[in-house]
């Protein structure tokens, strides 16, 4: 695709158009379907999963959602990941605000290993601190309390965001911050008033970033929630599928009801997501 | 624990005068907003990963850990048993079994999420038409939750319903079992991780490709470089910086990948799929709990990926990276 032969400077020939749209038609194609899928096996009637007649929409139905809704706990489960999504939001973008601001400006005794040492958390395995964790929070009492689950999202969330934010600050200008502390702002006063709303984008992309990772979440969810009532999505979507029965019929329609939500508010946040991840590490 | 080790390798640093780092006092309060995460951290990760380790050399499983019910408080009765599980775990050929099928997964993985993310970069950052069309919906796979998509992903595959043999039937071939074989049971896993990981690596591969300025490309192209010459000599080293954070941080991803093995094919058939990551989780929570073993496990998958990186590192510092 890249080897197009320059007819001028950036233009191609029909044929080498062709070829570039048609590559990347077949890969729209390979990413959307699963998802067109879901939808479509979603909006069959009640037993419709059953079969894999590509038959379209001649019998669509809303039945599967009105199970889900009425039937189930998937309401429950989703009031769960709202609240527990939320507050890891809330307090991951805290969290990743102040240390990523104090990263990127001050060059205090031991940034740098603070910056390493975010990045090697990122490797720690689930299996190492799940028991651990599971003991603390049981010591605690805050096993089935979304507290607990909110504590060990943030493990998972806030080192990534922290890099994120250092790099949405490298970008904000040193000069500004000075202005600031120039007309009688504290350094605290600074990051607040001054810094954090320049880097408005950034903190979208954090919050973001921070929401779907506890959305999105299973293995934590699925040991310190047992009880039923207690689990968020992840955890809770489980028992549609079980070991010798499933309903794929609710499975796919809590699919599209979880997925519809996290893609919209993807689509809006992308753009920012894409300039924070790069700025980072494109700079030298 | 682990920030005041961190501390210490900075002041020797700032010992032997390097840096311009400067000591605690001239920004105590950097300090002071780093220490939110920096407690969160210790409580969370350093206190954990140090009971972890500890755990590791003990025998503690379900049986004898220890635990309260209602009144009555059982006490602990696991021993301290030095490295048994360890020699235990690396003279098993399960653990050299899983590691090798853990290896393969990840060099796949990321190298199809690297090479396809590469290819779509470089055909997105054409000037093009739709190409904001294209963009967002090759991105589309990374807005569906990590679950929900192992979720389709099994249904897709599921061998008596799944869309994937009714295709083949309509071909006129007969369905495979997919999740049923360990190959093909490998190759669907691969193929979930692949279609989710991708638009992460484009994105970023983009944003390198757009950082490049367009005058080398004009140069090049007036001293007679190839397309494909301009693609080795230019964009490649332009996408230097942006690979080696993206390829690093994807191999430790992918490494410790849980959701998509254990949602599509549970580690089945017979564990025949099972990475570190996920057969370690499945020992501490199912059947008799073997925490001690289960943590032995993570501290070794912990012991590669910190090696890996510090070998990374020091590659890339090498080659003179100031990262």
């Amino acid at each position: 695709m890249k080897r197009v032969s320059y007819r001028r400077r950036g233009e191609r020939g029909p044929l080498a158009s062709i070829g570039l749209h048609a590559g990347l038609l077949v890969a729209v194609a390979i990413s959307l379907f699963p998802v067109v899928w879901l939808v479509l096996t979603s909006l069959k009637p009640r037993d419709g999963w059953l079969s894999t007649e590509l038959r379209l929409f001649d019998d669509a139905s809303l039945d599967n959602y009105a199970r889900v809704l009425t039937g189930t706990q998937f309401p429950q489960w989703l009031l769960n990941s709202v609240l527990t999504a939320g507050l890891t939001m809330v307090a991951g973008v805290f969290l990743a605000a102040t240390t990523g601001y104090a990263v990127s400006r001050f060059r205090f005794l031991g940034h740098r290993s603070v910056m390493w040492l975010l990045l090697i958390t990122q490797m720690f395995p689930v299996a190492i601190l799940i028991v651990p964790l599971y003991n603390l929070m049981a010591g605690l009492g805050l096993l089935n309390q979304i507290p607990g689950l909110v504590i060990a999202y943030l493990t998972i969330a806030v080192p990534f965001c922290a890099w994120m934010m250092k790099s949405y600050f490298d970008t904000v200008p040193v000069e500004i911050d000075q202005a600031g502390l120039v007309d009688g702002l504290t350094p605290f006063g600074v990051f607040w008033r001054v810094a954090l709303p320049l880097a408005r984008p950034g903190i979208a992309v954090t919050a973001f970033y921070c929401f779907m990772t506890a959305w999105g979440e299973v293995g934590y969810a699925t040991v310190f929630m047992s009880q039923e009532d207690r689990q968020p999505l992840g955890a809770g979507l489980q028992h549609f599928i079980g070991q010798h029965w499933s309903d794929w019929g609710l499975m796919t329609a809590s699919a599209v009801l979880i997925a519809i939500p996290a893609g919209v508010v993807f689509l809006l946040v992308q753009r920012h997501l894409i300039t924070g991840l790069t700025a980072g590490a494109t700079k030298s | 624990m682990t920030v005041s080790t961190g501390r210490v390798t900075a002041a020797e640093r700032a010992a032997r005068g390097r840096r311009r780092e400067r000591p605690w006092s001239a920004h105590w309060y950097a300090w002071a907003m780093i220490a939110p995460v920096a407690v969160v951290m210790l409580v969370l990760i350093g206190w954990p990963l140090a009971r972890g380790v500890y755990l590791s050399l003990t025998d503690a499983t379900e049986a004898n850990i220890g635990r309260t019910i209602g009144v009555n408080v059982i006490p602990a009765t696991y021993e301290f048993v030095g490295l048994d599980n360890y020699v235990a775990i690396l003279t098993s050929g399960l653990f050299w079994e899983k590691l090798t099928w853990t290896v393969i997964w990840t060099v796949a993985c990321v190298a199809a999420h690297y090479g396809i993310g590469l290819g779509l970069a470089v055909m997105l950052n054409r000037r093009l038409r739709f190409r904001s069309v294209y963009r967002v919906l090759l991105i589309l796979p990374w807005a569906v939750p990590a679950f929900v998509a192992a979720f389709i992903w099994r249904y897709l595959y599921n061998s008596d319903y799944g869309v994937i043999n009714g295709l083949l039937r309509m071909a006129g071939l007969s369905g495979v079992g997919w999740l049923d074989d360990p190959t093909t049971a490998k190759i669907a896993v691969i193929t979930v991780n692949v279609w989710i990981g991708v638009p992460f690596m484009m994105v970023a591969l983009l944003g390198g490709l757009q950082s490049i300025p367009a005058e080398l490309y004009e140069a090049a192209e007036v001293d007679g470089a190839s397309p494909w010459q301009r693609f080795v000599a230019i964009t490649l080293p332009g996408l230097r910086q942006v690979s080696s954070t993206v390829i690093l941080l994807g191999t430790i991803w992918t490494f410790n990948m849980f959701p998509i093995i254990y949602l599509v094919t549970r580690g089945g058939p017979g564990s025949e799929t099972e990475i570190l990551v996920t057969y370690a989780f499945r020992e501490a929570f199912s059947g008799v709990r073997n925490y001690s073993g289960s943590a032995a496990w993570g501290v070794i998958i912990l012991a590669m990926l910190v090696v890996l990186a510090i070998g990374y590192r020091r590659t890339l510092r090498a080659q003179g990276d100031p990262w």
